[in-house]
């Protein structure tokens, strides 16, 4: 009998062109996603060495860092984003690339669309130049972010040069109590083992906990996965896998759905096979998570208290800590339910998926938005904005005095005019709180959908197991 | 690219966890379509008041250090967005070298990518070089690739690792595409039995 195997490894080895003792191997690409901030340099690179793209037919490009989230009717006011996107429409004209490009119905979120439109199934290698693109591992794809270069030797040779990675699993234990959410686990694992445990590993999320999860919840997993220094997540397909797949647009259909599904179903790890590391996490005693720091393992419950820089022995933590807090304008000892917020920003790769609004419209339904605070839900893909305005979604955000805007990244990176203005604060369902990120001097506390939108209502952070 | 074999020059400490790649260059200028002049931007916010005036104790906007090529940091260096303009923009700002205890994956690839070469020290060592670097200004510390040292001004020497073939491909300035494409053969093999592509029609 052959070696028990992860599926880290099963994926690897099914996608080697060519392995040779002390060079990286060469791995075979099976969908290369492309947007607009990190690609011209690399269609430039190409022009300039007289090269083309391998194999167009295994690109899909769309549209989402830069896009306005107000009326698309109208041209897009910043120049640069517009010569940005125009240079996009160009490259993939010029090398005959599919783009969704802002009009179209497909458009949206890099990372939500994949899985949306069935690009992302199980067991391709998929590539983006975004670091995100780890949150297509919720299918049991190995899937991970680039850079500029990488994404033109992509382009280039449909391959990567790759070093094997460490293969590391964090297994799940329990079920997590009503109200918790994905968000709130990801947010815990890595406020329990820091913003490096995964660095140099690829990581298998398993476990009971982690098997009860939507696809929608897997994918928040996976797609926070880099905030941990994981090369990328998987989690391996199963039968909710496969039903979320069934009749997607570019997934195979009929008879070759079911032949896919047999060969799906071998993507799991193999009893037996071994991890070069594991972790275990505990989700039945999890609550509610927020940040309070400009890094996602700067977190606590929100039963807490913001910590006190001298909480922490080592120097250079407590200078972070330190750092961060001053940042944040937050007082040591202050609880966590007492932090007031001026925005909410409900949208991004991490939670801009339909079961995410329906999550959060349940919290704000019949309900106003504190006086104090901007509230906004930015839909992760038009996909998504037309299944919730089919839902009525929308309305109950707007009856309660959200906006309801057009599908793109909005204010979880703030390249388009959605951006905080100095010292405010958000309750953010994105993935990042780092200094700026939302804006100069914005201050950005990480939350699960219906933590963000419990806040929209109170003014400040609550606890949703007990906010009614 | 440009082979690196060893550089001298003055470092800068940098003494920090976590610096991220929007910090290295805030997104407001990731809308460029080149691949140069991001040097002007590199740590914007930290070194630039909201109304562009310079913030002096920026250690980057001080002499001799805003004329650093090696900077030395603390641990998950450019941690956060893939974003290539990261190490542009500290290439083009001019830096050769970063020396921390830690990197982000995306980042340290990326560093090789362009030239730079990220060298990965032990907690003690970092500690020393910042110190060092911060209490005398100009201190000059040398990288050698080939010996795969780092040289402190009294000669002490500092060891790192490296991975072999992106240390061949460094100290020879390759392009990895062109070396990608010499196998093109086995791609085309590879491709007529590829179990996953799915060709988007
Ligand atoms: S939503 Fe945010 S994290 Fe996701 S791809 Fe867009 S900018 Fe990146």
């Amino acid at each position: 009998m052959s070696q028990p195997k992860t599926l880290i490894d099963k994926i690897w080895d099914a996608h080697v062109v060519r392995e040779q003792v002390g060079e990286p191997s060469l791995l075979y690409i099976d969908l290369h996603l492309v947007h607009e901030v990190t690609s011209p340099q690399a269609f430039e690179g190409l022009r300039l060495s007289q090269r083309s793209v391998r194999r167009p037919d295994l690109t899909f490009a769309t549209v989402d860092h830069n896009v306005p989230t107000t009326d698309r009717s109208k041209p897009i006011e910043d120049p640069i984003s517009r010569q940005q996107i125009d240079t996009l429409r160009n490259n993939c004209q010029m090398f005959g690339i599919h783009l969704a490009d802002i009009t179209s119905d497909d458009q949206g979120i890099v990372h939500v669309i994949g899985p949306e439109l069935g690009l992302t199934l199980p067991g391709k290698t998929i590539v983006c130049g975004d670091s995100h693109t780890s949150t297509h591992g919720a299918f049991g794809a190995l899937a991970f972010g680039i850079g500029t270069s990488e994404v033109e030797h992509v382009l280039a040779t449909q391959c990567l040069q790759q070093q094997r990675p460490q293969t590391m699993q964090v297994v799940v234990r329990g079920q997590l109590a009503p109200g918790i959410r994905a968000k709130d686990l990801i947010l815990g694992i890595i406020a329990k083992y820091g913003t490096a445990f995964g660095t140099g590993y690829v990581v298998e999320y398993r476990g009971e906990a982690i098997a009860a999860l939507s696809m929608e919840e897997r994918m928040t997993i996976c797609n926070m996965s880099i905030e941990a220094g994981a090369k990328a997540g998987l989690i391996a397909p199963d039968e909710t896998t496969f039903a979320y797949l069934r009749g997607r647009k570019y997934a195979p259909q009929g008879e070759l759905f079911d032949e896919a599904v047999s060969l799906w179903k071998t993507l799991k790890t193999d009893e037996d096979a071994m991890f070069d590391q594991t972790i275990e996490f505990d989700a039945s005693t999890l609550v509610p998570q927020v940040t309070w720091g400009t890094s996602p393992g700067m977190g606590a419950n929100v039963t807490d208290k913001v910590p006190h820089p001298s909480d922490f022995a080592d120097p250079v933590v407590k200078r972070s800590v330190q750092l961060a807090l001053e940042y944040m304008g937050l007082q040591p000892g202050t609880p966590i339910t007492d932090i007031a917020i001026d925005r909410v920003f409900i949208g991004s790769c991490t939670n801009g998926r339909i079961e995410d609004l329906r999550s959060a419209a349940d919290v704000v339904k019949g309900k106003k938005v504190s006086e104090r605070v901007s509230a906004m839900v930015v839909p992760g893909s038009y996909e998504v904005k037309k299944q919730a305005e089919r839902e009525g979604l929308h309305q109950v955000f707007l009856d309660a005095g959200f906006e309801w805007r057009e599908p793109g990244c909005s204010m979880c990176l703030a390249m388009n005019p959605d951006v905080l203005a100095p010292g405010e604060r958000c309750a953010s369902t994105s993935n990042r709180n780092f200094e700026g990120r939302q804006g100069r001097d914005g201050r950005t506390h990480l939350v699960s959908p219906a933590m963000a939108a419990a806040a929209a209502i109170a003014g400040h952070f609550v606890d949703i197991r007990t906010f009614s | 690219m440009e082979a690196f074999h060893t550089h001298s020059g003055i470092a800068a400490p940098l003494s920090r966890a976590n610096i991220d790649t929007d910090a290295i260059i805030p997104k407001q200028f990731l809308k460029r379509i080149e691949r140069s002049g991001f040097g002007q931007f590199l740590f914007y916010e930290w070194r630039f008041a909201q109304d562009g005036t310079p913030i002096v104790d920026f250690i980057l906007n001080t002499a001799p250090y805003d004329k650093a090529s090696i900077l030395v940091a603390g641990p998950n260096f450019g941690c956060g967005s893939s974003r290539e303009h990261a190490p542009w923009a500290l290439l083009d700002f001019g830096f050769k070298a970063i020396i921390a205890p830690s990197f982000a994956d995306i980042f340290y690839n990326n560093c090789f990518k362009n030239g730079i070469v990220p060298i990965v020290l032990p907690d003690d060592q970092v500690q020393t070089l910042l110190e060092l670097t911060a209490a005398k200004k100009g201190t000059v510390l040398t990288v050698d690739l080939e010996q795969q040292q780092v040289v402190l001004p009294d000669n002490t020497t500092f060891s790192f690792e490296v991975d072999n073939y992106r240390k061949m491909l460094l100290m020879n300035g390759l392009d990895d595409i062109g070396l990608s494409l010499q196998h093109e053969d086995r791609i085309t093999a590879y491709e007529k039995n590829a179990l996953f592509a799915r060709p988007i029609a």
